[in-house]
């Protein structure tokens, strides 16, 4: 029993938030490989989970831009584009001397640099623009690398690169996000990402921490291009072609979509809506061909709520209530499952329940701004 | 030597002289204030003191060495540190990392330690998390560590923004208007954090301040500026007697 109490305690001391997105993706992995193991999973099931999978490292990676830097890209499928079509290139040059495990790491991390020599390229000059420039900039760039993969030979042109090995599947995958992951979140909860998330929230502070911020923001933006061409060169190896319309800038905005709709700056968040957003419209048929206006519709909202004081305090309410009727869902699970050895103890249920920390910091922050003003005047 | 020894310096934004001939010596230890009505000038001397804006004219030393025109990070490097009259503080972060971004210059681990966790990323992070913890506890937020930032009560995120500015390991903290804001109880609570500060921390402190009770109150030297010129300057006592900062603060 002692052993029991202190594993226990032990499991209580444990910081769970920094795990929910290992412990989701890797819930997920192991039910596929069950299913799996008992001819569960077809080739269709299995191959959607591959792109989900696929698309999640990509949406990650753009979290890393958008959440975590906080500067707006609408032309991550070109970093993709850029890593799929080299990864691609390098793997058909390479698969008919290798084993696969061989050559598939060696074609990810070609296409990694290649998207990652782009993101140095285009973000020594824009990332000391602002937030604005850097849109406009990746969108142009994300269009320049569609256009100049229609036209060119060794692409193949509008027809697609032809012939490419297609070894992607659900497992190395899923092994490949979770090692995203690890890079991604060991890298922002460390003292460069703390430097990174100080530059979103006040540039002007963090400089006056010491805090280089050219230097950081383009550490953040190339480190996300090359986790993109990463990404890119999964996607490549889906099929055996790769068309320059896989990754144009329509990808650029499903991503951006996954990354808002997921909560900016939450990996576990990015995960879960690139599983949703990929695997909805193929069980709701009905909305392929909708789904553009659908996303954009779901931005455009999202944005507006966001941007919007008193929709704000509606949507965190909304989120407050959820969260208290969550809360007391579980105490009543938890009551119902310890029910019949002890009696309920309401304290700690009442303490959940009202935990509604939302209302409180909305009076602060509005009596903080009014006290700012009148500093100010 | 004087910590901080500025000499003219002078900047102008399109024409309007904002800061004229601004020169002060620190000594160390000192809480030196800098006082005058809104618009006189007093966070453009800040802005320049920290190199976020350049001086048109004049020079400035910390420590004898001479910093004019340096990049911001070079000066914090070299030991300024400040906070700010609205407060900035990295809101969507908590009250600990607020603090490690302060020690960031003393975070010696590389990208690839970090990313890989190796030794040198857990032993860094545990000296530098003591060392955040520590600071807190000497501001009574230690409570609060892992709150976010944003949704500290106004008085500790003041506090918060003191400590830090103090992380940056500074030989001379600028604090603009830190008691703009606080109600009675809380400004007299602010003087005498002001003051451990200074004693506990072995630190020179130039204040800007509106409230002229807490300037007399905590402040061996005063500068007042009114539309960036020196009106006055010298011990409290006869600063604040002077017929001259009488009418610029009462003909207001
Ligand atoms: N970046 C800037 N561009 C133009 N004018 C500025 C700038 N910064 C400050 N000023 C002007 O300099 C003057 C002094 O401002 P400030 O130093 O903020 O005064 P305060 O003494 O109240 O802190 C004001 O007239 C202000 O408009
Ligand atoms: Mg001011």
């Amino acid at each position: 029993m002692a052993f029991i109490s202190s594993v226990k305690r032990t499991l209580k001391k444990v910081k769970w938030k920094r795990y929910t997105s290992y412990i989701v993706v890797g819930a997920w992995f192991a039910v596929l490989l069950l299913l799996d193991l008992f001819g569960g999973l077809n080739d269709t099931g299995s191959r959607l989970m591959m792109l989900a999978a696929v698309y999640a490292v990509l949406a990650v990676s753009l979290n890393l831009v958008v959440g975590v830097l906080g500067e707006l890209s609408l032309g991550h499928a070109g970093f993709m584009a850029a890593g799929g079509y080299i990864g691609a290139i390098v793997s058909k040059a390479l698969a008919p001397s290798l084993p696969v495990a061989a050559y598939f790491p060696v074609s990810m991390i070609a296409g990694g640099l290649a998207a990652a020599a782009f993101g140095i390229l285009i973000g020594v000059p824009v990332l000391r623009l602002k937030g604005d420039y850097i849109a406009i900039v990746t969108l142009a760039f994300s269009m320049i690398v569609f256009t100049v993969a229609q036209n060119l030979d060794f692409t193949g042109g509008a027809s697609g690169l032809k012939e490419i090995p297609a070894e992607t599947n659900y497992i190395n995958a899923f092994v490949v996000l979770i090692i995203v992951l690890v890079v991604i979140q060991n890298f922002t909860r460390s003292k460069h990402g703390r430097a990174i998330m100080s530059i979103r929230d006040n540039e002007i502070a963090a400089r006056a921490c010491g805090v280089n911020i050219t230097y950081y923001k383009l550490f953040a933006f190339t480190l996300a291009a090359f986790l993109a061409g990463v990404g890119g060169c999964l996607y490549a190896h889906t099929a055996t072609v790769l068309r320059p319309e896989s990754v144009d800038y329509n990808t650029s905005i499903e991503l951006l979509v996954m990354v808002v709709l997921g909560g900016m700056g939450s990996m576990t968040g990015s995960v879960i809506a690139a599983a949703v957003l990929t695997l909805l419209p193929e069980y709701l048929r009905f909305l392929q061909d909708y789904r553009m206006i659908i996303y954009a519709v779901v931005l455009i909202l999202i944005m507006v709520i966001n941007n919007n004081e008193t929709l704000r305090r509606y949507k965190d309410r909304f989120f407050a209530w959820c969260k208290r009727a969550l809360a007391a869902a579980w105490a009543k699970c938890k009551t119902a499952l310890k029910g019949k050895k002890k009696a309920p103890a309401p304290a700690a249920e009442t303490r959940e329940t009202l935990q509604a920390p939302a209302e409180f910091t909305e009076v602060d922050e509005t009596a903080l701004d009014e006290r700012e003003r009148k500093g100010e005047k | 030597m004087p910590i901080l020894k500025t000499e003219n310096l002078s900047i102008t934004f399109g024409g309007l002289k904002a800061v004229s001939d601004f020169s002060v010596e620190i000594e160390k230890n000192r809480i030196y204030g800098l006082i005058g009505p809104n618009g006189a000038g007093k966070t453009t001397v800040f802005n320049m003191l920290t190199g976020v804006y350049k001086p048109t004219a004049g020079r400035f030393y910390l420590d004898g060495e001479d910093l004019t025109g340096k990049s911001p990070i070079y000066i914090n490097r070299k030991g300024v540190a400040r906070t700010f009259q609205n407060i900035r503080l990295f809101g969507k972060m908590t009250v600990l990392e607020n603090v490690l971004v302060g020690l960031h210059a003393m975070n010696k681990c590389d990208p690839f330690s970090s990313i890989l966790r190796l030794p040198r990323y857990w032993r860094t992070e545990r000296e530098l998390k003591n060392k955040a913890h520590a600071l807190l506890d000497v501001f009574g937020l230690d409570g609060e560590a892992e709150h976010i930032s944003s949704n500290l009560p106004y008085g500790k995120q003041r506090k918060l923004e003191i400590a830090r500015a103090l992380a940056t390991n500074p030989k001379l903290l600028l604090l603009d208007e830190p008691a703009a804001g606080m109600n009675p109880h809380e400004t007299g609570e602010l003087m005498e954090t002001i003051r451990l500060i200074r004693d506990g921390f072995d630190m020179t402190i130039l204040l800007i301040e509106h409230d002229l009770k807490l300037v007399s109150g905590i402040c061996e030297e005063v500068t007042v500026l009114n539309f960036g010129t020196t009106l006055a300057q010298g011990k409290v006592e006869d600063v604040l007697r002077d017929p001259a900062v009488v009418t610029a603060y009462l003909g207001e």
